[in-house]
């Protein structure tokens, strides 16, 4: 087998089966969109690496004389009821936000592999049990499952991770499912049963990397979406407590002078926007690009 | 299409009687009564589902009351006083006499369903008092918050899909643009843009939501505008397929206007995603309403949740949680039905 697959004939042939070149040429360009928010992509993960690098100020420092400054060239996103720098805050709190928000995404599609794989290929009984306890978590709103979680763990940043991984995993259950049931249905799994192949060697060679490969657009759009809930949950004050940086806290710890200073809460607000948006450009863009069968 | 439905009993009786050509007499008659049957064989395993759901859900609210780490009775007394330390057995005793701590786990979750069926959602650890005396005078106020946003949402999402999809490539680009863009919105920051710019900066608006149609415009526009997106782009490309079907163009043959294409005969067949999303919209949009009504200060379960979540209120929580998926289980049911009144085809399928 891994010799068939090595040989230098397989590889021409099936490129040329996939695309036309005119084309694969035009899908292979980067859209605009998509560069812009690979620089953003690119930029949050300096900032997890190195945030020294990309801050201006010590994040933690404390100058009541320069609180409550509005953005300036000094302060680029201004400056907090102490006077930190919101912008060096916002850059030092990349870390624990991503963390959460990849943590999260990881939890949730690990488990919807689980329940969707099961769901698609168990038994009937099998089957029949996941799909209706799937029902029943969407049933739960995914913030109201959070905070069902919060409220029994107790807030921190560990129970984030695990309050946004499960609530949104049912969501991702079904779509886990959808594709195993897709691919299990499609005319090469059907030729592959024609020729005698044995079910486990379908299922590892044709189902599963069918199905799973879709899932990277999914986890991309995942990602973003589990740092927009884990905010909202620290923002509601039940996450990450105020003195860290991360965005939701921040968030949190801006409310309470909205009317005096918006910017605390507007700035760190825009960048869980940026992060989300690039993460749903990012995603539909690999969607795109494996529908059209160009990865 | 015609040989897989003569193929298929149902399908060919439903055909023809949609059709108006089937012969008249006995045979309609039985044609009616099988369909009568599949009907009612349809709407009984809805409601059995949603029994189902409704069952499943309790039943995980009772287990999170079960899963706070620690003896339950200890962790009440600390949740009540604010303060964690070791209890002594009288004082224990009262609380597990109270709350019926002691028996077996099966009568507690049998007298826990019990309950739920006569409409009581246990009571508060905190506040001495039935969960539905807290929550029920504020449950409305959410209810009537995330139907509003809905409405909007719907409001909003028809005339940008009507105005902007299947026109020319630029219109049709801004159009994508804007659904993805709302769509990623989080609430908590929406909310807040609004709440400067038309409460505090151009004073159109109470900067505290009140009860009034004035205080709820901007809570809902905060939840309708992002469910407006989400919603837009599966209407959209349904929208832009229904565009080229041929009854469109016959329409547009018999000398119908562009308008009235699109609002008579398009958009009948663009809105059915958006109808079935919008069950599943309005459990969601109950996520965003909790953050929303903390922003506007506006009464509703998200601020009595927030800080139950936060003192370990559990049965508040549990309460709102078995309520709110209550809601969402009826509001699909209700999708069903939306659903076949809006697309006939599936009343006689």
């Amino acid at each position: 087998m891994t010799a068939l697959k090595d040989s230098p004939a397989g590889s021409p042939v099936e490129s040329a089966v996939q695309a036309t070149p005119a084309r694969a040429r035009r899908s292979r360009r980067v859209r605009p969109s998509v560069a812009l928010a690979l620089a953003v992509v690119g930029l949050l993960g300096l900032a997890v690496a190195a945030p020294q690098l990309l801050a201006t100020h010590d994040p933690t420092a404390i100058d009541f004389s320069a609180a409550l400054q509005a953005p300036s060239a000094e302060h680029w996103f201004g400056t907090d009821e102490s006077g930190r720098d919101l912008y060096s805050r916002v850059v030092h709190g990349t870390r624990e936000s991503l963390t959460i928000g990849l943590g999260a995404a990881a939890l949730s599609l690990a488990l919807a592999l689980v329940l969707g794989a099961l769901a698609a290929l168990g038994g009937r009984f099998v089957s029949g049990t996941v799909n209706r306890l799937v029902e029943i978590l969407f049933a739960f709103p995914t913030l109201l499952f959070a905070l069902l979680l919060v409220a029994i763990l107790g807030p921190s940043a560990t129970t984030q991770i695990v309050a946004v991984g499960v609530g949104s995993a049912p969501g991702y259950a079904r779509i886990v499912r959808g594709q195993i049931l897709a691919a299990r249905r499609s005319g090469y799994v059907e030729a592959a049963i024609a020729l005698g192949h044995p079910r486990s060697v379908i299922l590892r060679q044709h189902v599963i990397p069918n199905a799973v490969r879709p899932l990277v657009a999914v986890f991309t759009l995942c990602v973003g979406q589990s740092i927009v809930w884990a905010s909202g949950l620290s923002f509601l004050g039940l996450g990450v407590a105020p003195p860290s940086s991360e965005w939701g806290a921040l968030l949190d710890a801006g409310r309470a002078y909205v009317t005096h200073a918006p910017w605390l809460v507007v700035i760190p607000g825009l960048v869980i926007v940026t992060l989300a948006l690039a993460a749903t450009a990012i995603g539909k863009d690999i969607q795109a690009r494996l529908e059209s069968g160009d990865s | 299409m015609t040989r897989t439905s003569l193929a298929d009993p149902t399908r060919t009786s439903a055909a023809a009687g949609a059709l108006g050509s089937g012969p008249a007499g006995p045979a309609q008659e039985v044609d009616r009564g099988r369909r009568a049957q599949v009907l009612a064989r349809r709407i009984a395993g809805k409601l059995g589902g949603a029994v189902l759901v409704l069952w499943g859900a309790a039943t995980a609210a009772f287990a999170a009351q079960l899963a706070l780490p620690g003896d339950l009775a200890t962790v009440i007394l600390n949740v009540r006083t604010g303060q964690a330390q070791q209890r002594t057995p009288e004082e224990l005793a009262v609380i597990n006499e109270q709350y019926g701590l002691l028996d077996p786990v099966v009568v507690q979750y049998l007298s826990y369903i019990g309950g739920l069926l006569r409409g009581d959602l246990g009571s508060s650890y905190l506040q001495f008092r039935p969960v539905w005396d807290v929550i029920g005078d504020q449950i409305g106020a959410t209810f009537a918050l995330t139907f509003t946003a809905l409405a909007l949402a719907w409001v909003l999402m028809v005339v940008w899909v009507t105005l902007t999809a299947g026109r020319s490539r630029p219109v049709r680009a801004l159009g994508t643009l804007v659904e993805t863009a709302t769509a990623g919105l989080p609430p908590y920051w929406l909310g807040i843009v609004l709440l400067l710019v038309f409460a505090l900066g151009l004073g159109w608006f109470p900067v505290i939501g009140g009860t009034g149609i004035n205080g709820l415009l901007l809570p809902a526009l905060t939840l309708a505008i992002p469910l407006a997106g989400f919603m837009g782009q599966a209407t959209r490309q349904a929208f832009e397929t229904s565009l080229t079907q041929p009854f469109v163009i016959s329409a547009r043959m018999r000398g119908m206007s562009d308008l009235g294409v699109r609002l008579r005969h398009v958009l009948r067949h663009a809105v059915l995603p958006a109808v079935t999303l919008s069950g599943w919209a309005l459990g969601a949009t109950v996520s965003g309403a909790v953050i929303v009504e903390t922003i506007f200060t506006r009464p509703g379960v998200g601020k009595v949740l927030v800080t139950a979540v936060n003192s370990q209120d559990l049965p508040v929580v549990t309460g709102i949680v078995v309520v709110i998926a209550a809601a969402y289980v009826l509001a699909n049911l209700l999708v069903d039905v939306v659903y076949t009144l809006v697309d006939p085809r599936l009343r006689t399928s």
